[in-house]
């Protein structure tokens, strides 16, 4: 910068900022990543959960090649209890619960996938939007977030589906997806603004850096964990809300479901009639999927806010 | 004060519109025309069906412009005509509403209160008993990740089917009339029980949770540490953590309304309990498209009207959100 | 004698082990003294005022005892301290700002608390409302919730409350911390009068600006990673610091009037050792220009001259 004309009745000062030399200490840091991998791998809570989600994951992609027919295909005598030959039993038609188990498992997890993704993708989108541009944005985006919030959703949905009558899977994830991300758009936008507010942000605008590039660039790093973890529970979310649409009969029209197994089974009277193996498994499947992965929210959050750490 | 309820207001009434807007636009996009389809099917007796071609005529008349169509939908839906069944013709959809109301209100206000007071009980005393937490914990999540139905079909099967202990279906026995005696009541009763405890049990484990860690939280706050550096016993800093816990899970009440409603109607739907859930079922079955909508929109005025009580609740009991009202 | 503590030892539980925050401290603090309590982060000043009314869950009582107007502070039993608390010793913690329940009205959260203690509110009420207003507070304040007041005036109210039942002991930590210099003034000054007006007979003043305690405390005690160096009256650890560490500390602050080509300020290089595993001997060995092989060796704290303890091989 260039020199200021100085008052002339001040001297100069000269300041010697230089620093005494250090001895070097020997450097023991380990990384972000690595503490965070530390503790995460001593949590009883995520390893477990993780564990379980990935082995029903691998039921969910192994399972189906074990039997040669389809989950709808009727293959045997109906009602059988499960046996060495159909694990699960069968379905009043003689379908074969497990096939249906195995197929309902993969339906699962790509609606809780891209469920769950598509809301995390539109409550980011919102939710850094809102807090970080503020304003009138942020007060329209509000207004959205909390009308989307406080309707029932679910009965939109059930409406919605009613009218259009052949449904795949993936319609069926989008508009959880759609409908899904409120509170997601909530929590972020208050992250944003806590972190909108520091230092490296500023430094960042007064570079003149574009406002995608700071959000994606500044501010979504610093939040990662919190993506992560919201993006956890919004899978669960989607899973659950997909088994509600399938067990009142609006979800997919085609393959199968675990939450359609459970409606076929109400439907055809297996409460009554003690066939267990058909609605068991299902839900088994579901409190499994969804539980570890809240389980799994919690042992995260511990591991990345070190206050929640219990010694 | 009164620009935060002015405000409020504006909210809701913003967003009941919307909801009645799509409740309003969403047959239209639906591919091919379901409505005539079915109404045609009931046109067969002709004093009955004026009513209904009326109502239809005004809403979705091809003949009627659009923005006429939508007017005429708001004059009916505030004069409290929502159209007439198809399926349960020529039932006015508001009396079958009306019909199955006190059966959802049944199970919906004593499950959600009951759940939301015992889960902050117990969810308190769950914080303070650690010993406990090993047991809780794992129970309390594994109850807030089961979907409601299966919860439902689980007792059904279990108490109803197998150790016959309640009965699974309907509202109260079938060989029953309604009428003022013991032996009705005693049939709606327990007929009730199961619907309710489902409804109940996940509720509880969800605030229980929520309640746990608010408390932990709490007591490790700055006055919670204070009262105990001065010596206060352990009654008062725990009633105060609980007196302030207890502020989120209101708020955290408002926001589930929505899912607990919508969980109340797969519950009675896999009780055949005839409230409005299974109604609506009965309704997508029988492709009875007003029915669904009037019910839609009935449950959606219940919940924002839900959510406005609650508010008022809210600023109630916490004087930070008077004070940062009044102070402008 | 007020407070007599003798070889105190607390450490704190971590995952990699125990942090030695107080390891070995002993000190006395006479009726009527106000001890200031001075050292650099992390060097267990906040420790030692916390263990001597309340150990939080990591903190542990190793060894070492206290004593409190001749009687022993059962400090690792939290219920048997709760006698104590309170009434014979009390605090105004660092988070004084916030210590106070903000749903509550200051009136209605204080009189569940004495009544907590066994005292009828109404016995106190009066006085209460009088040492309000001597620290400069309106007493419709009792009226108020938390946020209706500023962070100094919150801090005046926690100040009162703590001390309403005259306690032999009072901890006051970091109390100005947060506090613009002329509203410090104020607080301390207030300090002062609490003493002064018999509401409490002694203080330990906590906090790492020594420019406070050059103004309220009649001694100084100087600690470093977990030990004490120098207890001294004001005047001399000021003006004639005889331990190094103190020294240097003194130098280290700016003097008034003086520019820097006159006088180069000199902070002190380096870094307090860890505390999870220290090194034996003088704790301050490495940083010391005077320390030699002798320093291996942990000096004792010893009184060289009238109320003037150093911990320190090189000074005679």
């Amino acid at each position: 910068m260039a020199d200021l004309p100085r008052p002339r009745d001040v001297p100069e000062i000269t300041v010697d900022t230089s620093l005494p030399p250090e001895a070097p200490r020997p450097r023991r840091r380990v990384g972000r990543a690595g503490e965070f991998l530390y503790f995460a791998a001593r949590d009883r809570k995520i390893f477990v959960s993780l564990a379980i989600v990935l082995a029903l994951l691998l039921v969910a992609i192994v399972g189906p090649f074990l039997r040669e027919y389809g989950p709808n295909e009727y293959v045997g005598p109906g009602m059988q209890p499960p046996s060495s030959e159909y694990w699960f039993g069968t379905t009043t038609f003689g379908q074969d619960v497990f096939v249906q188990f195995v197929h309902g498992l993969g339906a699962t997890f790509f609606v809780g996938l891209v469920g769950g993704g598509l809301a995390s993708i539109i409550g980011m989108t919102v939710g850094f939007v809102a807090g970080y541009r503020g304003g009138w944005l942020d007060e329209l985006l509000n207004m959205l977030t909390n009308v989307v919030l406080v309707i029932p959703t679910l009965m939109v949905l059930i409406v919605i589906v009613a009218y259009v009558n052949a449904r795949g899977l993936l319609i069926e994830a989008v508009f959880i997806g759609c409908t899904a991300w409120p509170w997601a758009a909530r929590a972020i936008r208050a992250q944003t603004m806590s972190l909108r507010s520091r230092d490296f942000v500023d430094l960042a605008r007064l570079t003149g850096m574009g406002t995608r590039r700071i959000i994606t660039g500044e501010i979504a790093p610093n939040m990662s964990s919190y993506l992560m973890l919201t993006f956890i529970l919004l899978f669960g979310n989607a899973v659950l809300i997909a088994a509600t649409l399938d067990f009142i009969g609006l979800g997919p029209t085609d393959g199968i479901s675990l939450g359609l197994m459970m409606n076929n089974a109400v439907l055809w009277s297996a409460l009554q009639l003690g066939m267990w193996w058909w609605f068991i498994p299902p839900g088994i499947g579901i409190v499994l999927i969804v539980g570890s992965l809240y389980v799994m929210n919690v042992g995260l959050d511990q591991v990345f806010n070190p206050r929640l750490r219990k010694l | 004060m009164r620009r935060y309820f002015a405000r409020k207001l504006l909210f809701y009434l913003v967003t009941f519109f919307v909801a009645v807007t799509i409740d309003w636009l969403i047959p239209r996009f639906a591919p091919g025309d379901p409505v005539t389809s079915m109404i045609s099917r009931v046109a067969a007796q002709p004093e009955a069906a004026a009513a209904m071609m009326d109502y239809f005529n005004g809403t979705f008349g091809l003949d009627v412009p659009i923005w006429q169509q939508y007017l005429n939908f708001w004059t009916s839906l505030l004069q409290g005509d929502l159209g007439v069944s198809i399926w349960l013709f020529p039932q006015p959809v508001t009396r079958v509403i009306m019909d199955a109301l006190p059966y959802t209100l049944a199970l919906l206000v004593p499950a959600v209160l009951l759940a939301f007071w015992a889960g902050n009980k117990f969810g308190a005393f769950a914080a303070r008993k650690r010993w406990l937490d090993g047991a809780v914990l794992p129970l309390g999540y594994i109850l807030t990740a089961t979907p409601y139905m299966w919860l439902a079909i689980l007792l059904a099967w279990l108490l109803g089917s197998v150790w016959q202990v309640f009965p699974i279906a309907g509202a109260y026995g079938f060989n029953l009339a309604p009428a003022f005696t013991f032996q009705f009541a005693g049939s709606l009763l327990q007929h009730w029980f199961l619907p309710f405890l489902s409804l109940f049990l996940v509720g509880f484990g969800g605030w229980a949770i929520g309640m746990r860690n608010l408390i932990i939280y709490e007591l490790d706050a700055d006055y919670s540490r204070y009262l105990s550096s001065l010596g206060a016993p352990d009654k008062l800093i725990r009633s105060y953590a609980y007196k302030n816990a207890r502020l989120p899970q209101l708020t955290g009440l408002a926001l589930q309304l929505g899912v607990i409603v919508t969980g109340a109607l797969v519950t009675e739907v896999v009780f055949s309990y005839p409230g409005l859930g299974w109604y609506s079922y009965q309704a997508i079955i029988n492709q009875d498209y007003f029915l669904l909508q009037g019910i839609f929109l009935f449950v959606v005025i219940g919940v924002l009207l839900a959510n406005f009580v609650i508010d008022l609740v809210y600023v109630m009991v916490d004087p930070r959100v008077r004070l940062g009202m009044e102070g402008g | 004698m007020t407070l007599v503590v003798n070889d105190l030892k607390v450490y704190y539980n971590t995952l990699a082990g125990d942090v030695r925050a107080l390891d070995g401290v002993s000190f006395e603090i006479a009726d009527g003294e106000i001890m200031g309590l001075a050292g650099e982060s992390g060097c267990g000043k906040t420790t030692l005022g916390n263990s001597l009314i309340r150990l939080d869950g990591r903190m542990r009582h190793v060894d070492g005892s206290v004593e409190l107007d001749g009687q022993v502070l059962p400090i690792a039993d939290s219920e048997a301290m709760d006698r104590f608390r309170y009434h014979s010793i009390s605090v105004v913690p660092q988070y004084a700002m916030s210590a106070m329940n903000p749903t509550r009205k200051i009136g209605r959260m204080s009189r569940e608390l004495i009544e907590s203690r066994g005292i009828r509110y109404e016995t106190v009420r009066e006085e209460y409302e009088r040492r309000l207003t001597l620290v400069g507070l309106h007493e419709g304040v009792l009226g108020l919730y938390p946020m209706e007041l500023s962070g100094g005036m919150k801090q005046r109210v926690v100040m009162v409350l703590s001390t309403l039942l005259d306690p032999s002991l009072l901890i006051a930590d970091e109390i100005t911390s947060a506090l613009d210099v002329s509203t410090q003034k104020a607080v301390a000054e207030s300090l002062v009068g609490l003493r002064d007006n018999g509401f409490v007979r002694s203080m330990i003043v906590i906090t790492h600006d020594l420019s406070i305690l050059h103004e309220v405390a009649d001694t100084i005690l100087v600690m470093y990673a977990g030990h004490l160096a120098e207890k001294a009256p004001t005047e001399s650890v000021i003006r004639h610091p005889r331990h190094p560490y103190t020294r240097m500390l003194i130098d280290s602050l700016p003097e008034v009037g003086v520019r820097f080509d006159q006088k180069r300020l000199e902070g002190i290089p380096g870094k307090p050792p860890s505390l999870l595993d220290p090194p034996a001997g003088c704790r301050f060995r490495a940083r010391c220009p005077l320390a030699d092989e002798v320093c291996q060796e942990q000096p004792p704290f010893v009184e060289i001259a009238d109320g003037h303890q150093v911990a320190c091989w090189k000074v005679e």
